[in-house]
């Protein structure tokens, strides 16, 4: 089998530049079609009836009103009688109609009766939670935790915390269905899994995988929430089956897109945590509980990054999954990491305060139990306090950093993160045409990060060619299949399988050229427009001519990367932020000043695109530390704030100035390619919740951090105690 | 959704006899930026929607030296783009340039921030301006009001008066002028808005089939006036508090206060308590910081909304030090 790898730094003339998105302008201009724009020949609007109540169990339903209704072209149960409905906004009826006024109309002629039983909606004050929706605590164990707190030099304890967050994607979720004919089924699906909700259609339709037909080119916002073909996106095959198989378009209105179309979980612990007088972490010992809806969420790993055999010696950590009638969780950028990092680089944050230490010389003396990442820390810790003048400007905390007044407090704050990334199973066909024109066919999908424009530039580079010469095809389940975007695993398995495949092109083109330069296959390259001899490059022929000798058959070649491959692509990322906030004391606002990131993400093959994606993680972190709570009402069950409007999100002033940093170069590049849409995310709470205790000397928890809670701490502080005890 | 008729009337008259007697079957439609969300989402549900943006006589800014005149169709826009008010009233520029959207700000009128409706999570939410559940038990009081009413909250309504402009047009001695089928006539700014006390009643002193024409001001010569929000957002975020003051000087010696703050209760709120408190007295921090803690005196929370209390003292005090530059 061939070896593969990616061209030596000196050799490389696109990878690691600065290239804007090939999809940029087209968005700015508005030509990009999203799949909220398809508006199909004869299509028909379709809506759900949700539930009005959390915790309900479905009476009856009567129908017959809309479905007399003139321009009512189907109406469908989705939740009979006898259903229990676990959260509010759960799908009881579609219906679908010849406009959208009058689906609204049908849809409130509906008439469902409904006997309501107890709801819990929240979960922060454990206290009142019953016992009925706590599930048994868990707990992890390493070495002697109780004996390492009681012979710490130091110790701490305080509260840490998250709210439930929503993924709010612009672009909210659904699709547009129609049957082509009796057994054939054309969707166009807002998703992050083209080649894999076809699949889940088909199996819930009871037709043939290969009957379903799926198309989407642009996406607005995923995030994590948009893996699954949903009941909606059933339910809407169906209503449309009913209609005659006329096109059908649902997308969810933003208040159901916020109640039931993707939650982070939240995440609050108890943290009691020891060290020795020189700084040596010794112990740990959490109590956590949270929410992921109805069914929970996974067990949080903690002490984050410090759970493993190297990590604190001794640790006690305890976990309790409160499931709550809220809509389910979906993965939000980086699973639980987010969560983690502001529980535990939090507590640490606390205890190297209570020991009056600079925090980065805390982590720094402590490097050692964040293996096997030690080195990449250290080396980022130290380009992060560069980037940030830490060493002239940080101070130590409730002194406030330089530029503090009387009402305004300025504070730094450090966190570091991880995350894995390894690239996902991936096929692509690299075609090789006649007339020198190269396309790539891969059944992916450009979330907005890039994959376009990495996949130009992987082919152009290997094939010695303009960007403009390569053309992209993605968006559609015809092609070969690639795992679902998530989880950063996308850079790494369509890169890969696009070097593979575009290298066996060019193999089998060298075979065909080789004769004609009087050269070996393996004696040619392709440089600038050319295919030359490697040892003589004045022996060429241009691009175009070589691919003449073709005749009338492209070549095209499956490029592949399996899962678990790790010859060009890689896992396990590390990366350092430091953020630099204003605190108003006497209204509680904090404001973001700067905010540092510099991250490790392996080979970077653009480093606009990959910064892009690290400034889009950092927003979401400024957003989700300051403004985002996915507020619900204990005595409606409702979620109170299912709009833009008090579902605050921060707007470029609210952001600060972003710097950010990527590490390359040896030691980073010849791990491949790493993707980075979940790690920078991670960092963000602690970073920002550590600054703000830096500047007015006390813990603000849980994150988002509102005005009342900065002002509740402060007046804690005031009062001799605080809630972090220290 | 629910049919409604549309009518474009061009003269004032025409627009009131198209109005009913009683609240809710027909709507004044102006910029539209709130009352098209409240229909969407069936808070109301007019029959008729009265479309008053082709009635000249209801644009337009003028300034003369008896004062500003402004009609009720106005944008925050223009008044943004006016050099002279933001010169002459500056707490009315500062209030408009609070609402950080370019989109609101060029749809958004001025009579249409005097009559929009509240921002009540559950009002908005269907249960109703003083609202309740369907047992009847009062919702806002043991719910989420964090961003309730700190003041005036002892009756059923207990949420905030949303007009950016109002606590400005109170401290400014503004008169809103309003017609209907009997005619014209002027309501001073401080008695537009009420608090209702049932389902069916409004925030302000209009009659259902009176609209607002114009608002007028006084000349602001000598008086030094400024807006102060607390917002926790720089993009479009509501004011978590707010206060306006105009102040008028004896030298360095308040001679008169007036002082306003908005976002806290069912009405603009004016603080009398720390108009008293700052007559007489030079303008400093520690006279400022007293004002403020004289607004609040009387302030009350609920369960969740203490914060409050400091952030209108702040705002108050704020709004001193900067009227008095």
């Amino acid at each position: 089998m061939a070896e593969y790898k990616w061209p030596a730094a000196e050799k490389r003339r696109l990878i690691g530049k600065r290239i804007s998105r090939i999809d940029g302008p087209l968005k700015v201009s508005g030509k990009a079609k999203y799949s909220f724009d398809m508006n199909r020949p004869g299509m028909l609007f379709g809506r759900i009836l949700r539930s009005p109540y959390a915790n309900a169990k479905v009476v009856s339903i009567d129908i017959s009103q809309a479905e007399k209704m003139p321009g009512v072209k189907a109406v469908k149960i989705i939740q009979g009688a006898g259903s229990t409905i676990l959260w509010a906004g759960d799908e009881i009826v579609a219906v679908a109609a010849v406009d959208e006024p009058t689906a609204l109309d049908a849809m409130r002629a509906i008439k469902v009766e409904y006997e309501r039983l107890p709801h819990v909606v929240n979960d922060e004050k454990l206290a009142t939670v019953p016992d009925s929706a706590k599930k048994p605590a868990q707990e992890k164990i390493q070495g002697e935790p109780d004996k390492a707190l009681a012979e710490a030099d130091v110790t701490v304890e305080g509260y840490y915390g998250n709210a439930v967050i929503t993924h709010c994607c612009l672009e909210s979720h659904g699709q547009t269905v129609e049957w082509t004919d009796e057994n054939n089924v054309l969707i166009h699906p807002s998703t992050q899994g083209v080649s894999v909700i076809g699949n889940d259609l088909a199996k819930a339709l009871e037709i043939p995988a290969g009957n379903v037909d799926l198309k989407m080119d642009f996406i607005g916002g995923g995030f994590g929430s948009k893996f699954s073909i949903d009941r909606w996106g059933i339910e809407c095959a169906k209503i449309s089956k009913l209609a005659g198989g006329k096109p059908v378009k649902i997308h969810l209105e933003r208040d159901a897109e916020l109640q039931v179309a993707g939650s982070r979980p939240s995440m609050y612990a108890k943290v009691k945590v020891g060290a020795k007088k020189d700084g040596t972490l010794t112990a740990w010992e959490s109590e956590c509980w949270g929410t992921g809806g109805p069914g929970g969420l996974g067990t949080p790993q903690l002490p984050y990054m410090l759970n493993l055999g190297s990590g604190i010696p001794n640790y006690k950590a305890k976990f309790i999954n409160v499931a709550t009638n809220t809509g389910p969780q979906r993965a939000w950028r980086a699973p639980s990491h987010p969560q983690m990092a502001v529980i535990t680089l939090g507590a640490l944050d606390d205890l190297a305060a209570a020991l009056k230490m600079d925090p980065i010389q805390f982590l720094l003396k402590n490097a050692d139990m964040f293996a096997p990442r030690t080195a990449i820390y250290k080396e980022e810790l130290a380009k992060a306090m560069e980037m940030s003048d830490w060493k002239n400007t940080w101070r130590p905390r409730g002194e406030g950093a330089p530029g503090s007044t009387k009402y305004s407090k300025r504070g730094l704050g450090v966190s570091m993160h991880t995350w894995g990334g390894g690239g996902h199973a991936s096929n692509g066909d690299v075609i090789i045409n006649p007339d020198g024109s190269v396309e790539l066919k891969m059944g992916t999908q450009d979330l907005g990060v890039g994959t376009i424009t990495i996949l130009t530039i992987v082919i152009a580079e290997t094939m010695g060619l303009p960007m403009d010469a390569v053309k992209i095809h993605l968006g559609s389940n015809r092609y070969p299949s690639s795992g679902a975007s998530g989880g950063s695993t996308t850079v790494g398995g369509v890169s890969a399988a696009a070097r593979r495949g575009s290298v066996d092109a060019l193999t089998q083109l060298f075979a065909k050229i080789a004769p004609m330069l009087d050269a070996k296959p393996e004696e040619l390259e392709a440089v600038d427009g050319k295919v030359r001899v490697i040892t003589n490059p004045s022996k060429a022929v241009a691009w175009k001519e070589a691919c003449a000798k073709l005749g009338s058959q492209p070549i095209t070649v499956r490029g592949v990367n399996k899962a678990g491959d790790r010859e060009l692509t890689n896992s396990g990322v590390g990366g350092v932020q430091i953020a630099d906030v204003s605190v108003d004391i006497e209204t509680g606002i904090v404001k973001m000043n700067n905010f540092y990131a510099v991250q490790d993400c392996g080979l970077v093959l653009d480093l606009t695109t990959t910064e892009s994606q690290v400034f889009g993680a950092m927003i979401m972190g400024v957003t989700y530390s300051l403004y985002e709570e996915k507020i619900m009402d204990n005595a409606t069950g409702k979620m109170l704030n299912p709009n833009m409007e008090f579902y605050k999100l921060a707007g470029a002033l609210d952001i600060g100035n972003f710097k950010v940093h990527m590490m390359t170069g040896k030691g980073y590049d010849e791990r491949g390619p790493i993707g980075v849409g979940e790690p920078p995310t991670n960092s963000p709470g602690a970073a920002i919740s550590n600054a703000v205790a830096n500047a007015i000397g006390v813990r603000v928890s849980p994150i988002p951090l509102t005005p009342d809670k900065v002002l509740a701490a402060l007046a804690n502080r005031k009062g001799g105690s605080s809630n972090a005890k220290i | 959704m629910q049919k409604f008729e549309y009518a474009s009337p061009t003269t004032i008259q025409q627009a009131v006899a198209l109005l009913g007697n009683e609240w809710g079957t027909a709507e004044v439609l102006a910029g539209g930026t709130d009352l098209l969300a409240l229909m969407k989402d069936f808070v109301v549900t007019p029959k008729r929607l009265v479309n008053i943006k082709d009635i000249k006589e209801l644009k337009g800014i003028t300034m003369s030296g008896a004062g500003l005149r402004l009609g009720a169709l106005v944008t925050f826009e223009e008044i943004l783009d006016n050099a002279q008010i933001k010169q002459k009233y500056p707490s009315l520029w500062q209030a408009v340039a609070g609402v950080t959207s370019p989109q609101i700000r060029n749809m958004g009128t001025v009579g249409g921030d005097l009559c929009q409706r509240p921002r009540c999570w559950y009002y908005r939410g269907g249960y109703g301006l003083l609202p309740k559940d369907e047992s009847g038990k009062p919702l806002v009081a043991d719910g989420d009001n964090r961003y309730h009413a700190i003041f005036g909250n002892e009756g059923e309504a207990k949420f905030v008066n949303p007009s950016s402009l109002a606590p400005a047009l109170l401290t400014l001695m503004a008169k809103i002028k309003v017609t209907g089928p009997k005619g014209a006539r002027e309501i001073s700014a401080d008695k537009f808005f009420v608090t209702p006390k049932a389902e069916n009643e409004r925030e302000y002193a209009l009659a259902p089939n009176e609209i607002v024409t114009e608002i007028v001001l006084p000349s602001a010569s000598g008086v030094k006036s400024a807006t102060y929000e607390v917002r926790q957002k720089e993009a479009l975020d509501w004011p978590l508090a707010a206060a306006s003051v105009a102040l008028k000087l004896d030298g360095k010696t308040v001679k008169s206060a007036k002082i306003a703050l908005g976002h806290v209760a069912p009405v603009p709120w004016s603080a009398e308590a720390a108009e008293k408190a700052l007559v007489g007295k030079p303008i400093n921090e520690e006279t400022a910081e007293a004002a403020g803690v004289a607004a609040v005196a009387d302030a009350k929370a609920l369960s969740h909304n203490s914060y409050k209390i400091q952030l209108a003292k702040v705002a108050v005090k704020r709004a001193i030090l900067q009227a008095a530059g």
